[in-house]
């Protein structure tokens, strides 16, 4: 659709204090636009779990966000691991994060249920040893 | 309940000043980033024991107008510029975690939920 308004990001994982510029600064352009609030909220949140996941789990990856009127699609992709038994993962408390990554606030197995919970659709697409794709829409 | 009234019941400092009056409606206290982003709530103050910039973050997303840090720890300089582009206000209080929380709830805030 050529009214969609489209942004790239590249997700670093060397710092993890920098994980969730992309999803600021979405939100930032989403509240520019005059969304609602709620809406911009569910989509930030989505892609702030995504982004951190992609920092804990992929050695990072590139997010594609195309803003519609009527909705926002996310691409998160990444060329980690990737996720050996989905449906494990999608369970609340499962994690396979590093102990150090609970330190920091992370890691409680949440990621992947939040972002289910906050947007209206969600494939994942993975291949072990090749990475993710994670698809993400949110209606606004 | 606005930001001020929190710094007073809580006997907090100001680490990073941003609308002082706005409305706080809920809190939230937890050390787990990914706990605080299961619940959407609006015009919250998080409470927490981690100090790291995604504590900011997370506040950011969430629409969080406030972070306390509890047993008086100090952000860096990181922390404290990321709040500060956001208009995020911090304070660090001496309370711990379990205290700070029930002092609030005892003056009328609450979890915003019923369970």
């Amino acid at each position: 659709m050529s009214n969609a308004i489209h942004l790239h990001y590249e997700v670093s994982d060397e710092d993890f204090t920098r994980a969730g510029e992309a999803s600021g600064a979405v939100k930032k352009r989403l509240k520019s636009l005059g969304y609602n609030p709620d809406a911009i909220r569910r989509v930030a949140i989505a892609m702030y779990e995504a982004e951190i996941n992609m920092v804990i789990h992929a050695d990072g990856g590139y997010c594609d966000v195309d803003i519609y009127p009527d909705r926002v699609e996310i691409l998160l992709s990444d060329r980690g691991p990737g996720i050996p038994d989905v449906e494990k993962a999608m369970q609340e408390g499962y994690s396979t994060a590093p102990d150090n990554v609970r330190s920091l606030g992370f890691g409680a197995g949440m990621g992947l249920p939040n972002i289910k919970k906050y947007t209206d659709e969600m494939r994942i697409e993975t291949t072990i040893g090749v990475g993710t794709n994670l698809y993400l829409t949110v209606r606004v | 309940m606005v930001v001020k009234d929190i710094i007073d019941i809580l006997e907090g400092e100001i680490i990073c000043e941003g609308d002082l009056d706005q409305e706080i409606k809920t809190a939230c206290g937890s050390d787990m980033m990914s706990d605080v982003l299961a619940f959407v709530k609006d015009q919250s103050v998080l409470l927490t024991g981690l100090v790291n910039p995604q504590v900011v973050r997370t506040a950011e997303m969430m629409d969080m107008a406030c972070i306390v840090f509890v047993r008086g720890k100090v952000p860096d300089d990181s922390i404290i510029n990321l709040a500060e582009q956001r208009g995020i206000t911090l304070i660090k209080t001496r309370f711990r975690m379990f205290t700070a929380c029930g002092l609030l709830y005892s003056n009328g805030l609450s979890g915003g939920t019923k369970v």
